[in-house]
This record gives structure tokens, C-alpha cells and sequence, in this order.
């Protein structure tokens, strides 16, 4: 089958994993020895741990790890401006990104409101649709109508730039990847500490290198967004059926003409994707940027956390939520949007593949559809032009939900405090104290030693090693007790994400109203910056690990729920029936049936669920749960803390691969990634 | 002004890829610092700092005729921002002999402008209701009377003092083992943070033992009584590790760049002239939090109702 039929998985960090629903069948082999296997081990790991554990001492101050960041930092700092790594290299960058910023921001501030809608609502007409077009200009308008113009559209241009140079550069690596396997090898590790890296950990060097304010800003949303746009796009050329290349060369086609004829326009959908994936991670950064002076909704954000005022952070919260559904919309759009490309594309025979490639062009020029979206193109144009022209101030009527919002969570928090105190309480003396006990007081060698026992069993010898040297590695930076309370947290937030969303996921599976009610919720959850719903959060649970659990059950939630639906409705309807006309109940359709079968999907969710909540715990270290994630706000905010805070924050890099390594053997993602 | 700049980036890459190198402050919008024109403040992440770039740039602006940049930054990014040209003051320091050391004495790329007049105190607080119900709490030496009290699910079964930021300095972990007080500090992380549960620990009348300062916008709406720590003596927290006495208080000042400095403008002079009280600080606070206004709408209020305050700080013959 050929891969654009069936579109890969991907996910909100730009992460891509293979279809759902395969890996069930190397479980089948050798299953008892296994289980024996298993007992083994895990009776080992209690004898081991009941033998040799620690009292837990605290960490140093002082590690050799911090020392090294430290002196880092001071060697840039005296260096840049005579070393010409720096007069060449990071300054004509700068120079470089602001002259992009600057153009993009004369563009939109160039169209004027009006024109800006207009512009909003032809682009979307012309990639999605006339119902798109529709959620553009509402959505445009709305920023308007909140009285937050000036500021979306500054964050607009933030978001714009970024993704500009996220897909300049992103693209072709991608494709490079794709093509040579060692380039891929090498990218992997890097992506996976540009991604995970708290941007707290090293956004104050940023400014020494690029300034304050939006160069700075830019590339750090790009060092975030960057390697959803690589691993997508590496992932869709590498699913451009085999056939069809075959047969493209068979009939003499140049390795250039491979690639901008076949690759290329074949793995456009999934290019889309990675577009889209691009826009959101970048999204995600506007509020950490507004803290080196980036303007836009994110100061909005920050000012209103100072003053406690939950009211005014929502309505910016819900701008950015606007936008970032405007924005989905609009590119999940253009990447449905291919006319009659799935006929062609199912039966990839080398005739048909062939014919694709001179076709393609003129296919959509031919079509009737095609013609009737550029007249409409170029009326709207026209409409734009005119609208940008003339003077119509963005001086709505302004709507502002401070005040309900307000009255709502103060009524919420006077009310509520003692039950989700007790919930509080529960969680934390059942689950949390107990496991962070065990963690913290395992010998760093043991917990190596366990890891690479664990891990071969359930991801094979390679993924193992590297887990077990993501374990050393931590031991190595000196923070071995802060990462294994961060790593409790994590664990339990987990498990809490995992319950939730599965029980949310079967239902949204299995009744479509619910599903399309969970929607909008679901996309809300997920982009709504997590500093909006942090004072209410910390009202109600206080200063404490529960709170920043809560955080990342927030926002980690969401994908969950979409795997465990889309796993549950991929399992095939022939499969279902047959069980239905056997006599199953609805209860035994869904344990015996459903769940075993979409159980790929479920561990998937699971290894998803890990990495988005790990993205929460420098958040943790605003609200309480100390640990790895108050070390890099710590070193964010005092100089002599540095060194401590970027190590803490690679800590949290190597707890990352760590758990993905251990989880990956679940869901056979060994391919593209 | 935007083309502008950006032709004139333009022009400037290729000018410098002729001639080699581009420091690291090149193509930004600078214009020459001090010159009457543009003052660019930092406006550190707190209602208090606010307050002050409120007032001081209402008054370069309506007064003096300049036009003011205000650029939202955490401390150590403001003073990076004197190396770059990018800050001309700072107009509410506390303390950061870190920093004064690394850019005033070494760098050489700022200097002080004096005392801002707000005296800066830390200290341990509980909400009112507690010195009101346990009238000896107040002192530290009946703190590990009520440790129970404190307890939550953070604290280890000890009393929990909440710390504060990590940007502010804070001795707590070692106080609390050198008075040897039954408690374990949790820390908060932000100001937010602290805020809320003091909030709440007011309103829910549940027990919170917090590290706290002033001056605060919060102490307009509520009340809090600060724990007595054994007096401050100059010396006393010399070595961070045996600290035992109470935080001395701090007197905040200005910090500006010292090419603002030298260009001695009547907006240098303006900043360095600036100064005030706590309570005037606190009453543009509670403006800008609590009445909701803007700094603007805050600065021109204040500003017309004390103007024997500012009078003085205005340069003579200007």
C-alpha cells in the first residue's frame, strides 16, 4: 500500500510515529519464557533495591557539570565581539533575521486591518475552502473585537517569521535526511535536545548572542519548531512508495528529476503537515518570548500573571487560541485539499505513477474545480486591495471576558479549595511520596542497571544502551535526586494522563456526538498557553508538585485522547461485526475486542503522553514542585545559578530519551522519526 | 521608521561584509544614548517597577519632551542590556552584587544612580488572622510550637515555609537549620505563586508561613504580620551558610548605562533626581492592580495630585 493513502500519525511536538495497530505480533513469540523472564527481573530489582538502597542525600551545589556551563557562558560572553565566530557567524544572523521580521511586519501592518481579514479569509478560500475562509475572518475579527489587535498581529509576525525560516531550512534537511541514512542518525539525537531543552534553560545566553527582542525571539521559537518541520518532512519522502520511484527510473529519470518531480510532489500532504505541526510548536513560544521583551499577546500574558489577574491573561490566552485554530485549520486544509489524489494514488502501478509525473502540473490547471479557485483567487485579491486601502480602523466595539472570568474563578477558588485540597492530599501521600521515596533512594548504578535490564526486554539491546546511558548521563550532571523527584512527578502525571484520556478516548470513539463536542475542548486544551489557567491552578492546589501534575495533565491530555480514539475506530469494522454477530456485549466488544486490537495505538498514546509532559516540567518550577524544573528557572534567573540551570535542563533532555527509548519497542517507531 | 531601519540593515550587511565583522550591537535602531530623543527603560516583571517606569516615563515624556521605550525584561537580561546599548536604566534595583561586580567594576558598561528612596524589606510573614489567633507566633522562637500547623503535603511532615522567586536573595534554607526550626522550605518558584497563597490563606483562613516583601501592591488589600528574626547586624549574613539573623533591608536604587551616564541629558538627571516612598510607590500600585488602570492613566493621576513630590526631580532649566 502506499503511503499517502494511509497518513502517518503525527504529533502535536511534531513527533511521527508509525500507523497505529501493528505491533501486536512479535508479542506472540516465546510468550511464556518471557513472562519467566519478566518475574525474574523484576524479583532481582526488589532484592537489589531492598539490599543497596540510600538515604537519599541532597545534591551538590557545586558539580563539575555546572562549573563547564558557567565558564561557557563567560567565555561567550567576553568573546563576542572579537571572535569571529561571533563578528561573522551569530551577529550577520541577527542582521539577517531581522531584516525578515522587519519585512514580514511591514507586510501585515502594510495590509491595515480590513485588508489583513480579507487577506486572512482569501488565503484560507483559496488553500481551504469557503468554511475556513468563514473561521478566518471570525477569527481575525475577533482579535478586533477583544481589543487585542496590534498585539495578534505582532505575534502573528513572530509566529510568521519563524516558520518561514523553520520551512527555508527545516524542508531540505528533511529531504536530505530522508535520502542518507547517517545524516538521519546524526539529526535524531540533536532534534531530540532541541526539542526538549527547557527554553528557559538557555534563554538568557540568547540574548547575549542575538540581543534583546525579536531576532532573539525568532530563533528561539525556531529552535523549538525546527525539528517538527525536519522529522515530518523526512517522513513523508521516505513514504513515497518505492514503486513509483522504480518506475520513475526505469523510464529515465535524473536524480534531480526524482526529487522535484516524484518526492516532492508526492509527499506534499504530508510537507503540509509538517507546516501545520511548525505553526503550533511556534505558538507555544509566544509567551516564553515575551519574557526577553518579544512583543505581542505573550506580554499581555505576563502582565496580567504579575498583577493576578486571570480575567485579563484569559482574553489573551484566547486570542492565541484563535489564532492557532485559524491557522490549523487553514493548513490541515491545504493538506486534504489535493483533487482526486487518493484515486490515484492507491493503485501505484508503474503506468500510473509515471503518468503522475508530467500530469501533475497541468492537472491542476485542467481541473474545473482548479479554475473556479483561482477567479476566486483573484477576486478576492482585488477585495483585499481595496479593503487594505481604504482607512477602516481597528476600532471595534470591544468585548473582554475579564470580568466573568474573574468572578468565576474567584467563586471557584473560595469554594472548591477544600476538596481539591483533599484530592491534593490523596495523590500526593498515595502515589507521589511513596514512589519519589523509592526513586530517589535507589543507588544511581542499580537504577542503570534496571533500566538496561528492562529496556532490552521491551525495546531490544540498542534502544537499552541508550536509555541506560541517558541514566548515567544524569548521574554524571550531578542532579541524580532532583531528576528522580522529577522523574516521580512525570510518572504519576502519566499514569493520570494515560486513565483519563483512555476512558475519554473510548467513549469519543464510540459516540460521534461526544467526539465533536471534545473537539474544540481538546484544541483548547492544548493551546491555550498554560500561564492562563496557572493562578487558578495554584489557588486551588497550592504551591505544590499536585499543581504542576494538574499543568501537565492539561496539556498533555489531548493527544491522548485523539490516539486512543483514532486506535479504537482504526480497528477494522469486519472485526467488530463479527464479534457483534457472535453475541459479544457492548462491554466484551470493547475489553476483548477493541482495546486488545488498538493496543498499539494505547502505547503509542502512552510514549506520546511522556514527552508532552515532560515539556511541563520547567512549568513545574514555577509553581512549587521544585526539582529539575526550579533548577532552570533558577539559572534563568540569577547569574551565579547558570551552569546548574542548563545542566538541569539536559537532565530533563536525558529523562526524555530515556523514557522514549524504554517506550518505544511498544509501538515499532524504530523507522523515520 | 521601520523601512528606514530596515534599509538601513540592509545597507549595513552589505557594508560590513565588505569591511569584516558586525558587532554584536550593529543594525540595531541606536540612536546615540542620552541624546534628546529616545530613553529606553527596562521594566523588570513586578507591579512595584512598574510603578516607577510609570511615573518616570510619564515624566520624560509630558515633561521633557522625550520619547520613552519601555522593554519588559527579567533582571539579568536588563543588565545585559547595557553592554548592548539596548537599556539606559534600570529604576529598581535590589541588590544583585553579582551583577553590580560583573558590569559595573569590570565591564564598565553601567553605573548607579542613586537611591529610588523605597526601601526594599524581606522578611517571613503570616496572614493577620494567625498573629490575631496565636499572638506569640509572631516570634521565631514559638515557631516550632506550631510547626504542625504548617504542614502540607510538600513538607515532609515538617512545617512548610514557602520561599519565594528564585530571582530575589533568600537565606531561608539556612536560617532554617541554624535557629534549628522544624520546617523545610518548598519553593514556590514566582512571585505569582506566592501571591495566590497568600491570597488564599487569607480568604480560606488556612495557615501559611511565606517569605514575602515590600514594597507590595498585595499589603493594599490585605494584611500580613512579618516573624520577628533574630536583628539583623552588619556582618551577620557574611558567610551564606551560617546565617542566622533576620534580612537587612535593602535599599533599592537606580542603575543606568554609562554611556546615559556620560551624555549627562536632563533624562539622565531626571532618573537620577527620582526618588520617593514606599507608600507613594504602593498608591500608584494599587492604581495599576487593583483600580485596573493603565500606567498612563496611573502615572497622570499620581503625577497630578503630588506635584510638590516630583517638582524637584525635574533638571533646573528645562
Amino acid at each position: 500500500m502506499t503511503a499517502t493513502a494511509t497518513p502517518p500519525t503525527i504529533q502535536p511536538d511534531g513527533r511521527v510515529v508509525a500507523v497505529a495497530g501493528e505491533g501486536a505480533a512479535p508479542w506472540r513469540r516465546g510468550l511464556t519464557r518471557r513472562r519467566v523472564l519478566w518475574v525474574v527481573l523484576i524479583a532481582a530489582t526488589v532484592g537489589a533495591y531492598l539490599g543497596f538502597r540510600t538515604g537519599g542525600a541532597a545534591d551538590s551545589d557545586d558539580a563539575a557539570a555546572f562549573r563547564f556551563f558557567t565558564d561557557v557562558r563567560n567565555w561567550v560572553d567576553e568573546n563576542r565581539d572579537t571572535s569571529p565566530l561571533f563578528l561573522y557567524g551569530f551577529n550577520y544572523l541577527r542582521l539577517g533575521v531581522r531584516l525578515l521580521v522587519d519585512a514580514v511586519q511591514a507586510g501585515l501592518y502594510g495590509l491595515g486591518f480590513a485588508g489583513l481579514v480579507a487577506a486572512a479569509g482569501a488565503v484560507a478560500l483559496v488553500l481551504a475552502g469557503w468554511r475556513t475562509a468563514l473561521v478566518a475572518v471570525g477569527g481575525f475579527l475577533a482579535f478586533g473585537f477583544l481589543g487585542l489587535w496590534a498585539e495578534s498581529v505582532d505575534t502573528l509576525v513572530l509566529t510568521t517569521s519563524a516558520v518561514l525560516l523553520a520551512v527555508v531550512i527545516g524542508v531540505p534537511i528533511g529531504v536530505l535526511a530522508a535520502r542518507v541514512n547517517w545524516v538521519s542518525a546524526i539529526l535524531r539525537p540533536v532534534l531530540d535536545v532541541m526539542q526538549i531543552m527547557p527554553t528557559f534553560a538557555y534563554l538568557a545566553p540568547m540574548t547575549l548572542l542575538f540581543l534583546i527582542g525579536e531576532p532573539a525571539a525568532v530563533i528561539a521559537t525556531l529552535i523549538y519548531a525546527v525539528p517538527a518541520t525536519i522529522r515530518i518532512t523526512e517522513l513523508g519522502i521516505r513514504e513515497v512508495s518505492p514503486t513509483t520511484v522504480e518506475a520513475a527510473t526505469a523510464l529515465g529519470s535524473t536524480s534531480r528529476q526524482l526529487l522535484t518531480k516524484v518526492r516532492l510532489p508526492m509527499a506534499r500532504p504530508t510537507i503540509v503537515l509538517a507546516v501545520n505541526q511548525t505553526i503550533m510548536m511556534a505558538l507555544s513560544m509566544v509567551v516564553i518570548t515575551a519574557l526577553i521583551d518579544a512583543p505581542g499577546l505573550g506580554q499581555n500574558i505576563i502582565r496580567a500573571l504579575e498583577r493576578v489577574n486571570v480575567g485579563a491573561a484569559f482574553d489573551a490566552g484566547l486570542a492565541i487560541v484563535i489564532m492557532a485554530v485559524v491557522l490549523d485549520r487553514i493548513t490541515t486544509g491545504a493538506a486534504r485539499r489535493r483533487p482526486a489524489a487518493p484515486a490515484r494514488h492507491q493503485r501505484p502501478t508503474a503506468a500510473n505513477g509515471v503518468e503522475r509525473v508530467g500530469a501533475g502540473r497541468r492537472d491542476r490547471w485542467r481541473a474545473a474545480g482548479g479554475r473556479n479557485r483561482w477567479a476566486v483567487a483573484a477576486g478576492t485579491l482585488v477585495v483585499v486591495v481595496v479593503l487594505a486601502v481604504l482607512p477602516i480602523s481597528e476600532d471595534l466595539p470591544h468585548f473582554s471576558f475579564a470580568v466573568p472570568v474573574n468572578e468565576l474563578t474567584g467563586w471557584i477558588e473560595l469554594h472548591w479549595y477544600d476538596g481539591t485540597e483533599w484530592v491534593k492530599n490523596v495523590v500526593s501521600a498515595g502515589l507521589l511520596d511513596p514512589l519519589e521515596g523509592v526513586l530517589t533512594s535507589t543507588p544511581w548504578w542499580l537504577f542503570v542497571l534496571v533500566v538496561a535490564g528492562f529496556g532490552t526486554m521491551a525495546s531490544g539491546v540498542r534502544a537499552a544502551v541508550i536509555a541506560a546511558l541517558a541514566a548515567a548521563g544524569i548521574a554524571g550532571l550531578g542532579l541524580w535526586q532532583h531528576a528522580m523527584q522529577t522523574l516521580a512527578t512525570v510518572l504519576v502525571t502519566i499514569v493520570l494522563t494515560m486513565a483519563v484520556g483512555i476512558v475519554l478516548g473510548v467513549w469519543s470513539a464510540r459516540h460521534d456526538w461526544f467526539a465533536a463536542g471534545l473537539r474544540p475542548v481538546l484544541d483548547a486544551a492544548q493551546t491555550m498557553p498554560s500561564f492562563v489557567y496557572l493562578l487558578p491552578a495554584l489557588a486551588l492546589f497550592g504551591a505544590s508538585r499536585f499543581t504542576a501534575i494538574v499543568a501537565g495533565f492539561v496539556y498533555a491530555f489531548p493527544p491522548v485522547v485523539r490516539l486512543v480514539d483514532r486506535g479504537l475506530r482504526d480497528v477494522p469494522a469486519a472485526v467488530v461485526e463479527a464479534a457483534v454477530s457472535a453475541g459479544s456485549t457492548p462491554r466484551q466488544l470493547l475489553w476483548k475486542v477493541q482495546l486488545p486490537m488498538a493496543r498499539g495505538g494505547l502505547l503509542l498514546a502512552a510514549n506520546q503522553g511522556i514527552v508532552m509532559v515532560l515539556a511541563m516540567v520547567v512549568l513545574g518550577g514555577l509553581v512549587g514542585a521544585g526539582a529539575l524544573g526550579y533548577d532552570v528557572v533558577a539559572g534563568f534567573s540569577q547569574r551565579e545559578d547558570f551552569g546548574k540551570g542548563l545542566a538541569a535542563g539536559f537532565a530533563i533532555v536525558l529523562l526524555g530519551i530515556l523514557l522514549d527509548r524504554l517506550t518505544q519497542g511498544f509501538h515499532h517507531a524504530k523507522g523515520p522519526r | 521608521m521601520m523601512r528606514l531601519r530596515t534599509v538601513a540593515s540592509a545597507a549595513l550587511i552589505l557594508s560590513l561584509t565588505a569591511c569584516g565583522g558586525a558587532t554584536s550591537g550593529a543594525g540595531e535602531s541606536t540612536p546615540s544614548a542620552g541624546a534628546k530623543g529616545t530613553v529606553k527603560l527596562a521594566v523588570n516583571p513586578w507591579v512595584g517597577y512598574e510603578s516607577d517606569a510609570a511615573v518616570v516615563g510619564y515624566l520624560l515624556e509630558k515633561k521633557l519632551g522625550y520619547t520613552v521605550e519601555k522593554k519588559e525584561l527579567k533582571e539579568e537580561i536588563s543588565w545585559q542590556g547595557f553592554e548592548t546599548g539596548e537599556v539606559d536604566a534600570i529604576l529598581e534595583n535590589w541588590g544583585h552584587a553579582d551583577l553590580k561586580k560583573t558590569y559595573i567594576e569590570q565591564k564598565k558598561v553601567a553605573v548607579e544612580a542613586g537611591s529610588t528612596g523605597n526601601t526594599g524589606v524581606i522578611g517571613w510573614y503570616v496572614p493577620q488572622w494567625m498573629a490575631d489567633q496565636y499572638p506569640d507566633i509572631t516570634d521565631y522562637k514559638n515557631l516550632n510550637k506550631y510547626a504542625g500547623l504548617f504542614k502540607t503535603s510538600e513538607s515532609k511532615g515538617k512545617g512548610q515555609l514557602l520561599g519565594g522567586d528564585p530571582s530575589y536573595v533568600t537565606n531561608d534554607v539556612a536560617l532554617i537549620n541554624n535557629l534549628k526550626l522544624d520546617y523545610t522550605v518548598v519553593f514556590s518558584g514566582s512571585e505569582a505563586a506566592i501571591i495566590k497563597a497568600a491570597q488564599q490563606a487569607g480568604a480560606q483562613k488556612k495557615p501559611l508561613l511565606f517569605y514575602f516583601y515590600e514594597p507590595q501592591w498585595l499589603f493594599a488589600q490585605e494584611k500580613f504580620a512579618r516573624i520577628k528574626l533574630p536583628p539583623y547586624t552588619a556582618g551577620c549574613d557574611a558567610d551564606p551558610k551560617k546565617v542566622a539573623c533576620d534580612y537587612p533591608d535593602y535599599d533599592l536604587d537606580k542603575i543606568v548605562s554609562k554611556k546615559f551616564a556620560d551624555a549627562n541629558s536632563t533624562a539622565y538627571q531626571l532618573i537620577k533626581n527620582f526618588k520617593w516612598t514606599n507608600d507613594d510607590q504602593n498608591l500608584v500600585s494599587d492604581y495599576l492592580t487593583n483600580q485596573g488602570m493603565s500606567a498612563d492613566q496611573a502615572a497622570e493621576k499620581w503625577v497630578n495630585e503630588h506635584e510638590a513630590t516630583w517638582k524637584p526631580w525635574i533638571p533646573a532649566g528645562s
